[in-house]
């Protein structure tokens, strides 16, 4: 979706309007969320525990059907297609929006196998096609020098740090256009985190990310737009660089000032 | 130990007298163990040592002469194997697929817990109850005869349970993350059953299949009136025919035959024995390399 | 080609779903047959021949309580036998031996759970009652004991795995938190573990004593097949006769749809009801259990 106002002109990807979401346990439930997210950039959503970050996120690939949901309502459109439609096909929504989780599970094979598995549960055999892939993917996601002579091997033989690359790979294969990633470092050393975190600001050049970090400072460094999340309310949302260094309500402020957590 | 014994007496809760009476009760709860255990493996132990005299190429591959008095028990062997075949081809599949259903597919309601119920009623039912059952249904309703058929499947419906619950466990020990993975790449359920969820739980199915099956090597009563016949001057041709089966010749000959020889029938109980206990090794091989290749 | 995958995933859920209801519809299948079988003896013989104590279908004495009281008789004993050595068993495998010889122990009573009846029985034959009528110098050693004896040997090992499972599962916690206040493991055993697994042992008494009721070939062989009512406190030591022995002893040479033959269909409608009581019964405890031990630990 294109919105054009004179010279500034922004590329909507996800548009989130008056979203309601809960689920039948009560918990991470969402209260008339509005949040769009624009084409290319890193929006990162924070705030504590239980928030309703994560259950957002699992909107967007409508993830949360897995989950007991006892109501929502609103509406949230990737481009034109209605997210929330019941007679969507969310296959194809996952492959236009990939995931991923914050603890790296690798799929019992191989490596080459791990980023297979979507692209042959579409029916493609062709091994000229998966070799691509495979090799695109992982360059993509930094990963590729460093397994290109072993993918046949098992995943789980990676170390943490490579297994998460692995699964960031695995995200790219379908070529989507969204990107989730649900607290992505959290397992993982400062210097795995770091790779990661520079391979995102690469991959904003083709894809729109949405990302959960584990701290306020990884929000602080990588977002583009930021939105603030307090037990299932945006309280505040705003250009990434501004909102970390003069936040406008003060919850968010005492939140980034660690005065809780 | 009289000092024990008197030290119990003056004071019951002092630690040394507490000491004693573990000692007492451990010893006690190990010969318990060993009862348990010893027997059986004498029993085992009896058997092979009497009946390996029997046991000779001839004896496993030459039908029975002088009545069963004499020469080999050939068809009891065959028909056992015939019979294991076909109770694992109707056993199985609906074995698996009902372990699937429960798995990944039942909500957690009331006529779920209404399979579970009829599962457990199912392994509880007297072995000779199914050889009624298969009688009434069967041989007479559905007009088999007392064939192989008719055996295999009262045979399968009985050995259900036990494949059903291993099954089940087997799959639902495979970590849901991988599930929810699978379905974020955009694969159906279906798909995620085929090619992750069930060949990772392979080992842990195939072992409860073997498990049920050596059940159904061993029993007698749901084949007595429905596959098995005494004696029979050649091998069964189709799955209609009737078939002579291994422990139902080990109960015939030991109870219905005057002057059979006692070797020959150490050596159908050894032959018998060996064929449970092999599938019995079998069973624990898989689970062992399964555990050692996990990639989990 | 989307809409034959469609298609072929709808065939195949269906597939599933039926497989998993095969079982609710085979219980139906399985009473019904032996109803129709069996109800027909109700028309046939008067409740109070059915009632009696002559077990004689030669002259159409059809007597079941003989039969009943055989089947009680020998599952009582087998359960006197195998209950405490079983569950003693059970707690010496999972609490008290050391990982050697557990890895050894659990196995091994595997392997015994699955020996033949047959086999038991033909040992009883050769061996046990033999022995017994020496010991005890009986007219025959074929009696309730050996069948009692055999019986608990088959129940053990069912015993023991499931009780050693539920208690293996008792979290670590419970322990330690018993032996940090100073009690001995023994204590720690029967007044902490025990109690914590004991929905689990129930269960597994439960199963074993099932499994002991519907044995067949063990019993028929063993208990000597004389259809007397055990009345006399020596009866332990006669010949009885249990239900499944005479349902197995007497189809073959019974004809098809005389009396006697819907008779013994009736026996097993009776074996089938006295099964579904008990597993009703322990799946019962065990969902409450379940649901107990939920509210608690939540």
């Amino acid at each position: 979706m294109r919105i054009g106002n004179g010279d500034q002109v922004a590329d909507y990807k996800i548009r989130v309007e008056h979203l309601n979401l809960q689920y039948s346990d009560g918990k991470e439930s969402l209260r008339d969320i509005n949040l769009d997210i624009l084409a290319n950039t890193i929006t990162v959503l924070f705030g504590p525990a239980g928030g309703g970050k994560s259950s957002l996120l699992r909107v967007f690939n409508r993830l949360n059907d897995l989950a007991d949901v006892k109501l929502i309502s609103g509406s949230v459109l990737l481009d034109d297609m209605d997210i929330l439609d019941p007679k969507l096909n969310v296959i194809t929504l996952r492959r236009r929006v990939g995931m991923v989780f914050a603890r790296p599970i690798v799929l019992p094979m191989s490596i080459r196998s791990n980023l297979t598995y979507s692209l042959e549960l579409t029916g493609e055999k062709r091994a000229s096609v998966l070799d691509e892939a495979v090799e695109s993917s992982l360059k993509q996601a930094a990963l590729w020098d460093e397994v290109k002579d072993r993918l046949s091997e098992a995943a789980v033989s990676l170390s943490g740090g490579q297994q998460q690359r692995l699964c960031l790979a695995r995200s790219l294969v379908l070529k989507p256009e969204v990107i989730l990633l649900d607290e992505p470092t959290s397992g993982l050393d400062p210097i795995s985190t770091g790779k990661v975190e520079e391979t995102l600001q690469e991959l904003k050049k083709v894809y729109t990310i949405v990302l959960v970090p584990h701290s306020v400072q990884q929000a602080a460094r990588v977002s583009d737009f930021a939105a603030f999340f307090l037990q299932g309310e945006l309280i505040e949302k705003g250009n990434g660089k501004e909102l970390f260094i003069n936040p406008k309500d003060k919850r968010t402020e005492d939140y980034i000032m660690g005065r809780f957590g | 130990m009289i000092n024990g014994f008197k030290e119990i007496y003056k004071n019951p809760n002092s630690s040394t007298s507490r000491k004693i009476k573990q000692k007492f009760g451990f010893s006690l709860i190990g010969f318990a163990t060993l009862i348990t255990v010893i027997p059986i493996i004498a029993i085992v132990l009896y058997i092979f040592i009497k009946g390996i005299s029997a046991i000779s190429w001839d004896f496993l591959t030459t039908f029975p002469t002088d009545g069963v008095k004499a020469g080999g028990i050939y068809p009891a062997i065959v028909g056992t194997i015939y019979l294991t075949i076909f109770t694992a081809i109707f056993s199985v599949p609906l074995g698996i697929g009902a372990a699937i259903y429960l798995s990944e597919y039942a909500p957690d309601n009331r006529w779920t817990r209404a399979i579970r119920i009829a599962i457990i009623n199912l392994a509880g039912i007297p072995s000779v109850v199914y050889g009624l059952f298969g009688l009434g249904m069967f041989v007479i309703f559905f007009k088999l005869g007392t064939s192989i058929l008719a055996g295999s499947i009262t045979l399968s419906i009985m050995t259900l349970p036990v494949i059903i619950s291993t099954a089940e466990e087997a799959l639902r020990a495979v970590p849901q993350s991988f599930r929810v993975i699978s379905i974020s790449v955009g694969a159906t359920r279906w798909q995620t059953i085929r090619r992750i969820v069930l060949p990772q739980s392979l080992p842990g199915i195939m072992t409860g299949v073997i498990l049920g099956l050596e059940r159904a090597v061993g029993e007698t009563a749901p084949i007595l009136f429905t596959a098995a016949v005494f004696f029979l001057p050649r091998l069964p041709s189709s799955p209609l025919d009737p078939t002579m089966a291994l422990p139902y010749h080990l109960y015939v000959i030991s109870t219905q035959v005057p002057g059979m020889p006692v070797e020959i029938q150490y050596g159908t109980a050894l032959v018998l024995i060996l064929f449970v206990l092999s599938l019995n090794l079998i069973a624990s091989i898989i689970r062992s390399r399964a555990r050692a290749h996990r990639q989990w | 080609m989307q809409m034959t995958k469609k298609w072929n995933e709808f065939f195949l859920n269906w597939l599933i779903k039926i497989s998993g209801y095969s079982a609710i519809i085979f219980v139906i299948l399985i009473f019904y047959f032996l109803l129709r079988e069996g109800l027909p003896a109700i028309g046939e013989v008067s409740i109070s021949n059915l009632f009696s104590v002559r077990w004689y279908p030669i002259e159409d004495y059809f007597g079941l309580l003989p039969l009943i009281a055989g089947s009680i008789i020998v599952t009582i004993g087998a359960a006197l036998f195998a209950i405490p050595i079983g569950l003693c068993a059970a707690i010496f495998i999972s609490e008290v031996s050391p990982r050697w010889a557990r890895d050894i122990l659990k196995p091994l009573v595997e392997v015994l759970g699955g020996i033949p009846s047959v086999v038991l029985g033909f040992i009883g034959i050769l061996i046990l009652a033999p022995y017994l009528r020496q010991l005890l110098d009986l007219p025959t050693g074929l009696s309730a004991l050996a069948g009692s004896i055999l019986l608990g040997g088959l129940a053990i090992p069912t015993i023991v795995s499931v009780a050693e499972d539920a208690l293996d599962s008792v979290p670590r916690s419970y322990r330690d938190g018993a032996l940090a206040l100073g009690a001995t493991e023994w204590q720690t055993i029967w007044r902490v573990t025990f109690p914590a697994a004991r929905s689990g042992v129930l269960t597994a008494i439960m199963l074993g004593i099932g499994r002991a009721i519907g044995e067949t070939m063990a019993v028929m062989m063993v208990t000597g097949n004389a259809a007397v009512l055990p009345i006399k406190l020596n009866s332990l030591f006669l010949p009885v006769r249990t239900m499944t022995a005479t349902i197995a002893a007497e189809m073959g040479e019974v004809a098809k749809d005389s009396t006697h033959y819907h008779v013994l269909f009736l026996i097993g409608v009776l074996l089938f009801v006295i099964s579904l009581g008990i597993n009703i019964a322990a799946s019962t405890t065990m969902f409450q259990q379940r649901k107990r031990a939920e509210r608690i630990l939540s």
